[in-house]
């Protein structure tokens, strides 16, 4: 099995989107191109308790087929991959779980196997999760709140891209932030392999009060190449992989 | 497309409860918790009468990779590689979700601190060649344990013995790190990738090493290189030891088998250091003269005192 490339986008967020289309609506039309949608909240440093506009992260993330945690600051660089890496496998599962169906017949799907068969199931699982190519666009929410956090955010990010170029498949990144300056998402870096040689590029960001989430959502998937997306439509497969 | 891992609530066994095998119909008695991890808890079991470690987790396919790393473990003849599996089976819990587990031989021992504290830091050479031996055939096996680190290791008894109890980071050679801990994390401490070769695991080993030195840890700073040799100066006053550690954190050493060789030199050369000093001291005394009482006396108590050390600490 030879697969293709795996598409995700990882908002960073500390806070609700007060502005545009709902989010969670953008996301379920995000994940239909066959773009997963993971989403990570930051809760500030002082804060004991799960802040209200942070519920909606899981709901994006949950429309969006994709993974979402919320997390302090200082797990943020770990955090980061794991999403990364678990929505993978999500998504490899998906496939594997659709190809179960169509040879097994009826709803069969991984969990439903004995653990023998599982077992064999998920190294090819895993295989795939090694091999397959990963294109990642970051989307980071710099409206004031965040300010103090985009260091660390940073971090994160170069910490993402050592543990991705680790795996024996190509990993592409892009870093956008919103809410642009006239547009709603500014791109930081263009699509790259390594973001280890980033510096600062948070420095020069207005932030500004509003989040508007959705419409970020929605620019950022065309950032794919809208050749892709166009394929998608025409093909009316499962989307996650294509076959090469 | 459904993604079922994310909806699903975690699991909580109580004490007391049973856990039924959905395929094959086992029956565990829950103990206690021993702990939990990234992916999952892992519980102390009863099962016919007999301890066990029951890992279970909301994340059916994270469970599906472990097994599959255990069972290739079990396939080294004559090796203790981790703890052996026993069972791989599904609990249907009463909220309706499968949740998927296994359980392995449970090893008892205490924790690495724990028994440094009370036994003190020389008793690290020994533990660490043993320990370094276990690595090297593991990675002949074509594999890393990945997340090695202080909570995943367990200084067992008769034969006191280093070993590690949660093989859940286990990657094969060539693959990125399935699972890493960021304090004993080589590319962390900015000292190489996180693609698993024998190399990743000799840091991380360093790492716990230090750990048993700072319990609490410490950060990298600006400069994580020096910060670690900084605090190997500082902390490690077992000079073979310190030596071993400064060249592992610089990657100089990339295979198990020398941190074995290079500790059972030190360990050996020290033994020899001793006999000799206890031979000359046989020397002198022969020249007094023969005591028989003191003799028989001195006999006893030292007898004694071994056969004390060996029902207390043993």
């Amino acid at each position: 099995m030879k697969t293709g490339t795996l598409k995700q986008i990882l908002l960073i967020t500390d806070g609700c989107s007060n502005q545009g289309e709902d989010p969670a609506l953008v996301a379920s039309l995000v994940a239909e191109q066959g773009i997963t949608v993971n989403v990570i909240g930051i809760l500030e440093d002082d804060h004991t308790e799960q802040p209200e506009g942070l519920e909606e992260v899981e709901e994006i993330a949950g429309n969006g087929h994709g993974v979402s945690q919320i997390v302090y600051q200082d797990a943020l660089a770990q955090t980061v991959q794991t999403v990364t890496k678990q929505a993978m496998t999500e998504t490899l599962q998906g496939v594997v779980n659709n190809e179960l169906t169509q040879i097994l017949g009826s709803e069969k799907t991984m969990e439903e196997l004995p653990p023998d068969q599982r077992g064999e199931v998920m190294e090819v699982v895993d295989e795939l999760g090694e091999t397959c190519d990963l294109e990642v666009l970051v989307l980071v929410d710099t409206s004031a709140s965040m300010t103090n956090k985009l260091p660390t955010v940073q971090e994160a990010l170069i910490d993402l891209s050592i543990s991705m170029n680790a795996r024996i498949g190509r990993s592409r990144f892009a870093v956008y932030q919103f809410p642009g300056r006239k547009k709603s998402i500014q791109q930081l870096v263009d699509w790259t392999s390594k973001l280890d040689s980033i510096t600062s590029i948070f420095a020069k960001i207005s932030s500004g009060g509003i989040t508007p989430t959705g419409p970020a959502l929605k620019e950022a998937m065309y950032q794919f190449g809208k050749k892709t997306l166009r394929r998608r439509f025409i093909r009316d497969d499962y989307t996650d992989i294509e076959e090469a | 497309m459904i993604t079922q891992t994310s909806k699903k609530p975690d699991i909580h066994l109580r004490k007391g409860q049973i856990v039924k095998g959905k395929w094959h119909r086992n029956h565990y008695h829950v103990v206690k918790k021993l702990g939990s991890g990234a992916i999952g808890a892992v519980y102390l079991c009863v099962h016919e009468n007999r301890q066990v470690a029951l890992k279970i987790s909301k994340q059916s396919a994270s469970v599906s990779s472990e097994v599959n790393v255990l069972k290739s473990f079990q396939a080294v003849q004559g090796y203790h590689l981790g703890p052996s599996l026993m069972d791989v089976d599904d609990y249907q819990a009463q909220n309706g979700f499968n949740y998927s587990f296994y359980v392995m031989e449970y090893i008892s021992g205490e924790s690495l601190h724990d028994f440094i504290r009370r036994n003190g830091h020389e008793w690290l050479v020994s533990l660490l060649i043993k320990f370094a031996n276990d690595l090297h055939v593991l990675h002949q096996q074509g594999y890393v344990f990945g997340d090695l680190k202080i909570e995943n290791l367990i200084v067992s008894r008769k034969p006191v013995q280093l070993r590690w109890v949660d093989v859940g980071g286990t990657t094969l050679q060539g693959r990125s790190i399935k699972e890493y801990t960021e304090f004993y994390d080589r590319a962390y401490w900015q000292c190489g990738s996180r693609k698993a070769d024998p190399g990743y695991d000799l840091f991380a080993l360093a790492m716990v090493i230090l750990r048993v030195y700072y319990p609490n840890g410490f950060t990298r700073g600006n400069n994580p290189k020096k910060t670690l040799q900084q605090k190997i100066n500082r902390a490690v006053t077992i000079e073979p030891l310190k030596k071993l550690l400064l060249m592992l954190i610089n990657n100089s050493v990339n295979d198990a088998e020398q941190v074995k060789d290079f500790l059972l030199t030190y360990f050996i050369h020290q033994k020899s250091k001793k006999n000799k000093r206890r031979y000359n001291q046989q020397a002198k005394s022969s020249h007094e003269a023969f005591h028989p009482f003191l003799e028989v006396s001195s006999i006893l108590t030292i007898g004694g005192v071994c056969y004390l050390y060996v029902t207390f600490f043993m």
